[in-house]
């Protein structure tokens, strides 16, 4: 078990600047995410930490010690790629036993390690199988296997879950994350979902064309975005332009279109300096549509419902507050609001946030 | 008619015209060669119709049909192993070459442009008394007079080699290209070098391409007869220059039959080996 330290990383393909200068501390035995959308950057990070590509400025450490020339089959790393990658030609069981045929492991402890690891993974008898009698979700978990039975000092997880159906990438999400637990291993995993970034992870890395926009707790990213793409990439947000009128005891006076002045605590408006052009984060969740006017202390503002999107347990609308088209995503039971319907939106101080301008 | 016994036709219906040019123009044929292979050559030269065992008893017995035939299968596994060496990296690099793949298979596939006929003659252009290499030995000042390198056996399998080598990286590469590269990856990952990872994972994978390439080569290798008539000596000849010697020089045609059904039974019984261990389908993708 080890930390990763990326030192002003710089990764170049010919003219195209992959990643921009970036800098990342991992702690030993944490669960961090790099999230981002396709070509933000996450799986070349990964990939250089993994030694499959080499940084073109910068340096990597593992556990402290420089790595840019050591190679990958010596960093004692356990990959687990998005197809699995296990070999065709040997059964689960050699699969797993791979790595530690190049480790001082004695012959005859390789046939209990594979097994222990097999159990870890919740399939201890399919050791004799060949990976394509096996469905997608246990070829995952045998390829975790195989991961991490070397022992590594750091799992690195490339979409492990992108290839897996989606009620069987929740199930795999709760059983990486126990597994990881167990073990307590360091580990990188790299995803374009969200839900996985916020479900998993102790950190969230958000990547964006090549820069790391935010580095911060699930919480902390979803709650406090550090910017206009992370509060648009990490759920549903109305961002407007706004103003800031001053800052107080109380917090950031924000003057916002539609809703109007309001006091948003200082935590949720770090950034924002001073007076000034500003922006303000409404989270969709945020956004309560009612029949009636809101209580004391909660802005309401009418609306007009344009567009219902019925999901179930929750419902998207897209509604019309003067000129202005604004989400808002509410759980409900029983019927949703219908279009054309005249409502109140309602929505507390305290749930915004502010950027600066 | 029902739509099972409908769409059970079609794919019948779909293969006739292929069906009827291999029934016609291959079955039937061979059909007349078996029938050949036992009427008799007389002494007249005219052929006496009956089912005489005279062909098959001289070509099955006779020392000198199985010498050339030994010595035939050697030159093919001979000329098999050069391809394998030479081709499978050079089919490695294809696969593994980025934006140039398509390039790079075009200018495998360059030679077949070229008549067969011609690359192998090109040959003496190259190696004959007056070829480029003597001229350019002689002019250095290294040879005093020109070397004979023709018209030997090594001549005949460097011009097979010449001939089946593109068949052979053909077939590598195709195997090569549908093995997942994240695997080799995967291997590093576990703490095996770059040799390591190739030789057990990478290497076992593309066998069914290696052993489809070399049932091409050597099959093609052994059935040929203008390598050996071009770039061969007087006692370099194949098994295939015994037919010819005997359809095309003595008008033969009764043992000529004999002799290359006996080719025949040997190539096929190889390609049923092959088919039982690896399958057709291997050597159809590298074909296709």
């Amino acid at each position: 078990m080890s930390s990763v330290t990326l030192n002003n990383i710089v990764k170049r393909f010919g003219n195209f600047t992959a990643v921009h200068q970036s800098s990342l501390e991992i702690p030993e035995g944490a669960f961090v995410t790099l999230l981002g959308p396709s070509g933000c950057g996450k799986t070349t990070n990964l990939r250089m930490i993994a030694g499959l590509l080499d940084p073109s400025e910068g340096e990597i450490l593992i556990g402290g010690k420089r790595v840019n020339d050591v190679p990958i089959h010596k960093r004692n790393l356990g990959l687990v790629f998005q197809n699995y990658a296990l070999f065709p030609h040997k059964t689960v069981a050699e699969n797993v036993a791979f790595g530690l045929k190049y480790r001082d492991v004695p012959a005859d402890q390789i046939p209990k390690r594979v097994q222990e690891a097999l159990e870890l993974v919740q399939l201890p008898n399919v050791g004799e199988r060949y990976p394509k009698e096996l469905s997608g979700g246990q070829q995952q978990r045998i390829a975790l296997a195989r991961a991490i039975v070397i022992e590594p000092d750091v799992l690195l997880l490339d979409e492990p879950l992108s290839a897996l159906d989606a009620n069987l990438r929740e199930d795999m999400r709760v059983e990486l994350k126990r597994i990881q637990e167990r073990i307590g291993v360091t580990t990188v995993f790299v995803t374009h979902d969200q839900s996985e970034a916020l479900a998993m992870s102790d950190q969230i890395v958000v990547m964006s064309e090549g820069r790391v926009e935010q580095v911060g707790a699930p919480e902390e990213v979803y709650n406090t975005p550090a910017s206009e793409f992370v509060a648009n990439f990490l759920g549903a947000s109305n961002i407007m332009e706004a103003k800031c009128a001053g800052m107080g005891g109380e917090g950031v006076t924000i003057e916002a279109p539609i809703f109007g002045t309001m006091t948003i605590p200082s935590e949720k408006a770090p950034r924002v300096t001073g007076a000034g052009p500003a922006k303000i984060v409404i989270r969709a969740e945020k956004l309560q549509l009612s029949a009636n006017p809101a209580p004391e202390g909660v802005v309401s503002v009418p609306a007009t419902v344009e567009t219902v999107d019925y999901q179930g347990q929750a419902v998207r609308y897209f509604v019309r507050a003067g000129d202005t088209q604004l989400q808002a995503i509410n759980m409900i039971d029983g019927h949703p609001f219908a279009e054309g319907a005249e409502v109140h939106l309602h929505l507390r101080p305290i749930d915004c946030a502010a950027l600066p301008g | 008619m029902s739509v099972e016994a409908r769409e059970a036709r079609q794919p019948w219906i779909l293969l006739s015209p292929a069906l009827t040019a291999v029934a016609l123009l291959l079955f039937v044929p061979l059909l007349f060669i078996v029938v050949y292979s036992f009427w008799l050559r007389t002494a007249t030269g005219a052929d006496e119709v009956g089912f005489f065992l005279d062909n098959w008893q001289e070509a099955l017995t006779d020392a000198f049909y199985r010498d050339i035939l030994l010595n035939t299968l050697k030159i093919a596994a001979i000329t098999t192993l050069v391809c394998a060496l030479m081709g499978y990296p050079a089919a490695y690099f294809i696969a593994r070459s980025k934006g140039n793949k398509a390039i790079l298979l075009l200018l495998l596939m360059l030679p077949f442009w070229i008549s067969y006929i011609i690359r192998t003659m090109s040959w003496i252009n190259i190696l004959g008394v007056s070829g480029a290499l003597n001229t350019a030995l002689l002019s250095v000042g290294v040879i005093d007079e020109p070397i004979q390198m023709l018209y030997n056996e090594t001549t005949v399998i460097l011009g097979l080699v010449h001939f089946l080598l593109p068949f052979m990286v053909l077939n590598v590469f195709v195997s090569l290209d549908g093995i997942d590269t994240n695997l080799e990856d995967a291997a590093n990952s576990l703490g095996a070098t770059r040799w390591q990872a190739f030789t057990n994972v990478t290497l076992p994978l593309s066998l069914p391409g290696l052993a489809a390439g070399g049932l091409l080569c050597f099959v093609l290798g052994a059935g040929t007869y203008i390598t050996p008539l071009v770039l061969g000596g007087p006692t370099d000849a194949m098994f295939a220059n015994l037919v010819f010697e005997a359809i095309i020089t003595q008008l033969n045609w009764p043992l000529g039959s004999a002799l290359s059904l006996m080719l025949l039974v040997v190539l096929g019984a190889l390609v049923l080996i092959y088919n039982r261990y690896l399958g057709m389908a291997q050597l159809m993708k590298g074909l296709g």
